[in-house]
C-alpha cells in the first residue's frame, strides 16, 4: 500500500501483533536461584572472558569470576554465593559448546552481594567510566550483548551529537525494557550521566514507542533538570528497535551500509544497559543478574523476573509452570529469538525474554505450512527496513549464488529481522537462507 | 510426566507470521473476477457460460494431468490455474466453439506455464498465452463479437460455441463489429457511458470497465494487487490519447473511449497485474505500466490490429526480468544505485 512515512518513524517495517499485555502490568520480581549456574565465558560478541577462579574454590555473589582478557571482552561475576564445581563445556544457543563456570549456590547463605571499588561519575574521567563498565562486564543486554564500553568512546575525527536511550524495545512479547524504565527510572538517569561523560554528546534522546505511554510519562516527567534529555515517542512499527532504525526513525540519518552509528553522529544504548551502569557503577558492582520477561501460552506464570545469569531454561520454565503441550521455546521474542534446542542453555547477558508457544501457535511457523514458490508479490520488498530485495536474495540463495549476494545484494546488510519471511505468503523460510548464506560468504572471505 | 520430558520442537526465526498465503490471495483473486463474470453471463448468455466454463476446465484439467504425468503433486489446489483459467474465459469472444477453448487452454497452461517450471516461473501471463494462440491458429473465429443482451441469449446456445473440431463454425447470432473496430475501421467512436457499463460488444468480460475497477479495487484494498501498474497504464493512455485527440479530434478519440474500450481494463487490471511476470520495485512497475500503455496507444492508433492490450503486455512481460534487473531498490545507507 501507499508508503506514508509517519513522523518520527522509517519507512518499511511490519506490524506483527504485540502480546505484550500479558505481562506489561507485571512489576519486577527476583527469581530463586537454580541448584546448578551455568555462567558461560563468552556471554558477548567478542574474547571470551579469562577464568581468575579454580575448581572448588569458594565465591562471594558479585565476585569477579572471570577477567576481560583484551578490549573486546568484558568480565563475568559470580551470580550467587557459592562453590565452583566445574570450569568446562556448556551448550550455547547457538547450538555449540562453550567454555562455562559450573556455580553451586549455597543454601543458607545470605546472598549479600559484594560491592567493588566505586566509580564515582562525578570525579571519574571518561577513560575511567570506560575501564569501569568493562570491569562491570555489561554488554548490550536488548539482544546483540555487544561490550558496551567499547562503542562509547567517539572514534577519532568524528563527534558525536546525540546519544540515544533505546527503550523502543519492538519485539512482540517482551516487556522487560517496559518495566525497567517504569522501576528503574533513577538509574536510568544516573547512567546516562555516565554515558553523557563518556560520549561527550551535548544531549541524550530516550526513544520510546507510542505502545508504552506510562514509561514515556514517567521518564518525561522524571528528567533531572540539569540533565540535557528528551524523550521522544514513535508510532508503533518492526523493527524499530534496531539501531539502524530508531536513529533513521528520530534523526533521519541513514548509517552508512556497513557503517556505524559514530558515521552519522550517534551512539545507541539500550535502555536496561543504561539503566544497570547506573545501578552497578557508583557501587562497583558487575551483572549478576538480569530482567527477563518470561512469557508465551507455553508457561501459566508469566511475568518480568530479576534472573541469576547461568540459570538454565529448564528451571525457569519449571519455576513459571510450562504448560502440558509446550512444543516450542525460544530464547527473546519471536521474531528474532533462536530456539532452545536444550534446556540445559543458560540464560546469559544477552537474554531479554524466554517466550514458549503451544501446538496452536507454532502451526503458524516455518516448517509446518507448505512452502510455495515466489510468486514475486513483493510484500518482503516493502516490508525489509534496509530496503533489500528478499525475493532476489531468496532466489540466489537456492541456487547457492552466495557471492552475488554480497556483491550485488547487500546481503551482509541484512540484521535478520525477520520481517520478509514474516510477511511471505509462499511461507518461504527467507531469513535462514540468508542465516546461511551469510554464514557461507564470511567462510569464504575467510578462506580467500 | 512433567511437560518438560516431552520432545520440544525446534525452527528458524520468525515463529510467528502474517498468516498471508498464496493461495488465499489467489483465491481472492477469483473472488474480484465473480462480478465480471456474472456480468459477462447476463450480457451474453449461454454462450459466455459455456465459454467460461469450457476454459476454467480446460486449465485446470491440463494443469493436473500434466503434474500426474510429472509424477509430482498436483497444483491447482493453490487456485493459481483457476484465475488463469477464468481470466483466459473472460478474455474469448462469446460465440467462440468450444474445442477451440480447451485448445487454447491446454497450450496456455502447457506451454505458458507448466513447461516453464510452473507457479512462480512462468515468464508470460499463462492466460494470455493461451489467446495469443488462439488469436494466431483461429483469427477469424477470435474476431467474431455476438450482440450482447439479445432477447434469446438464455434460451439459445449459439451453433457456433458446440461446432465439430476442425468444422467451418456456422454463426447463427446477431453481430456487430466492436467499439474499437469502428474507431479504427469507421471513424466511429461509441459513447463513453456505453463502454463504462458494458453495453458494447466485446470478449466475454471485457466489456463493463465499472465491474472491472471494482474488483481491482476490492483487490488494492486488501493489498493483493500493485496499483501502481494499472494507474501507470491508465495515465500514459489518457495522456498519450489526450494529446492526440487535441492534434485531430476527428481521426482519434479521446482519453475516456481508449480506457473503457476493449479489453484495456480487464487487462491493465488484472493481466498486467500477475505477480509473477511483472517488476518486483515500484519504479519497476511505473515503468512497466508506461510501457504497456504507449504499446497500447501505438498499436490500436497506427497497428494493423484494432486491439492491442494483449501483445502489449505479452512484451512487457518479456522485458519484466529486465527492468528488475536494471532497477533494484536503494539500500538503506546507500547512494543511488546504479545497475
Amino acid at each position: 500500500m501507499l508508503d506514508f512515512v509517519k513522523k518520527d518513524s522509517f519507512p518499511h517495517g511490519i506490524h506483527p501483533p504485540e502480546n505484550k499485555d500479558d505481562t506489561s502490568g507485571l512489576p519486577i520480581r527476583q527469581f530463586p536461584f537454580a541448584p546448578v549456574l551455568i555462567v558461560p565465558l563468552s556471554q558477548h560478541l567478542g574474547k571470551p572472558a579469562r577464568p581468575v577462579v579454580r575448581e572448588g574454590q569458594e565465591v562471594v555473589r558479585g565476585q569477579t569470576i572471570a577477567e576481560a582478557d583484551s578490549f573486546m571482552s568484558v568480565a563475568m561475576h559470580a551470580p550467587a554465593s557459592g562453590t565452583i564445581r566445574r570450569i568446562g563445556l556448556a551448550p550455547h544457543i547457538n547450538g555449540q559448546m562453550v567454555e562455562a563456570v559450573y556455580l553451586e549456590p549455597l543454601p543458607a547463605s545470605t546472598q549479600e552481594i559484594a560491592d567493588g571499588e566505586p566509580c564515582d561519575v562525578e570525579s571519574a574521567t571518561p577513560d575511567a567510566i570506560v575501564t569501569a563498565i568493562q570491569r562491570a562486564g555489561i554488554v548490550g543486554l536488548g539482544g546483540a550483548a555487544f561490550p558496551t564500553h567499547v562503542k562509547l568512546r567517539p572514534p577519532e575525527g568524528k563527534t558525536l551529537d546525540t546519544l540515544f536511550i533505546n527503550g523502543v524495545e519492538c519485539e512482540p512479547y517482551l516487556t522487560t525494557d517496559h518495566r525497567v524504565m517504569l522501576e528503574q527510572t533513577e538509574d536510568i538517569f544516573m547512567g546516562i550521566r555516565y554515558l553523557l561523560k563518556v560520549t561527550q554528546t551535548p544531549r541524550a534522546v530516550i526513544a520510546i514507542e507510542a505502545n508504552k505511554p506510562d514509561a514515556a510519562k514517567k521518564l518525561a516527567e522524571a528528567v533531572p533538570e540539569d540533565l540535557p534529555v528528551e524523550v521522544r515517542v514513535s508510532p508503533v512499527k518492526y523493527p524499530q528497535g534496531a539501531e539502524k532504525m530508531v536513529i533513521k526513525a528520530l534523526l533521519g540519518r541513514e548509517i552508512p551500509s556497513g557503517g556505524l552509528p559514530a558515521d552519522v553522529g550517534a551512539v545507541c544504548c539500550n535502555v536496561a544497559t543504561t539503566a544497570e551502569i547506573g545501578r552497578l557503577l557508583p557501587r562497583g558492582r558487575g551483572i549478576q543478574e538480569r530482567v527477563i520477561t518470561i512469557t508465551g501460552p507455553g508457561v501459566s506464570k508469566k511475568g518480568n523476573y530479576r534472573i541469576p545469569i547461568g540459570t538454565t531454561v529448564r528451571f525457569a520454565l519449571e519455576q513459571c509452570g510450562a504448560v502440558e503441550d509446550i512444543s516450542r521455546v525460544f530464547m527473546g521474542g519471536p521474531m528474532m529469538g533462536p530456539s532452545v534446542s536444550n534446556l540445559d542453555i543458560p540464560i546469559t547477558k544477552g537474554t531479554s525474554g524466554i517466550t514458549a508457544f503451544t501446538a496452536a501457535e507454532t502451526g503458524g511457523s516455518t516448517g509446518h505450512r507448505k512452502v510455495y514458490p515466489c510468486i514475486g508479490c513483493a510484500r518482503c520488498v516493502e516490508a525489509c527496513p534496509l530496503y533489500l530485495n528478499p525475493s532476489q536474495l531468496g532466489i540466489l540463495a537456492k541456487f547457492e549464488q552466495y557471492e552475488q549476494m554480497a556483491d550485488d545484494f547487500h546481503l551482509m546488510d541484512c540484521f535478520e529481522c525477520g520481517s520478509c519471511s514474516y510477511v511471505c505468503p509462499s511461507h518461504i523460510p527467507l531469513v535462514q537462507y540468508f542465516r546461511m548464506s551469510k554464514k557461507m560468504v564470511r567462510k569464504m572471505r575467510a578462506a580467500a | 510426566m512433567s511437560p518438560l520430558k516431552k520432545l520440544l520442537e525446534i525452527g528458524s526465526s520468525p515463529h510467528i507470521s502474517s498468516g498471508a498465503s498464496v493461495d488465499n490471495i489467489m483465491f481472492n483473486v477469483v473472488l474480484a473476477l465473480l462480478p465480471v463474470t456474472i456480468f459477462a453471463v447476463y450480457a451474453f448468455g449461454t454462450g459466455a457460460a459455456l465459454v467460461l466454463a469450457a476454459a476454467v476446465l480446460s486449465c485446470v484439467l491440463t494443469e493436473h494431468v500434466l503434474c500426474k504425468f510429472a509424477v509430482q503433486p498436483t497444483t491447482v489446489g493453490d487456485w493459481s490455474v483457476a484465475i488463469t483459467g477464468l481470466l483466459y474465459g473472460l478474455t474469448l469472444p462469446p460465440d467462440l466453439p468450444l474445442w477451440m477453448v480447451f485448445v487454447g487452454g491446454a497450450f496456455g497452461v502447457g506451454v505458458g506455464k507448466f513447461l516453464f517450471g510452473g507457479l512462480g516461473m512462468n515468464a508470460f501471463n499463462p492466460a494470455l498465452v493461451a489467446r495469443a494462440f488462439l488469436q494466431a491458429a483461429f483469427p477469424q473465429a477470435m474476431t467474431h463479437w455476438q450482440m450482447p443482451f439479445t432477447d434469446d441469449r438464455f434460451t439459445h446456445i449459439p451453433s457456433s460455441v458446440l461446432a465439430m473440431p476442425f468444422a467451418e463454425p456456422v454463426y447463427d447470432a446477431a453481430t456487430q463489429a466492436t467499439p474499437l473496430a469502428q474507431m479504427k475501421f469507421e471513424a466511429v467512436f461509441a459513447a463513453d457511458a456505453q463502454l463504462m457499463y458494458g453495453l458494447t460488444t466485446g470478449s466475454v468480460g471485457e466489456t463493463c470497465g465499472v465491474l472491472i475497477l471494482l474488483g481491482g479495487i476490492y483487490l488494492v484494498a486488501r493489498n493483493m494487487m500493485n496499483w501502481r501498474i494499472p494507474a501507470s497504464i491508465f495515465l500514459t493512455v489518457a495522456v498519450m490519447t489526450w494529446i492526440f485527440q487535441q492534434i485531430d479530434p476527428q481521426t482519434y478519440p479521446g482519453p475516456l473511449f481508449m480506457l473503457f474500450s476493449g479489453g484495456l481494463m480487464l487487462g491493465a487490471v488484472f493481466m498486467a497485474t500477475d505477480m509473477v511476470a511483472s517488476p518486483i520495485t515500484h519504479t519497476g512497475c511505473w515503468l512497466y505500466g508506461l510501457l504497456i500503455g504507449v504499446l497500447v496507444v501505438v498499436i490500436r492508433f497506427w497497428g494493423g490490429m484494432p486491439e492491442g492490450v494483449m501483445y502489449a503486455i505479452l512484451l512487457a512481460n518479456a522485458v519484466s526480468p529486465h527492468i528488475d534487473n536494471l532497477i533494484q531498490p536503494r539500500v538503506f545507507g546507500t547512494g543511488r544505485k546504479s545497475g
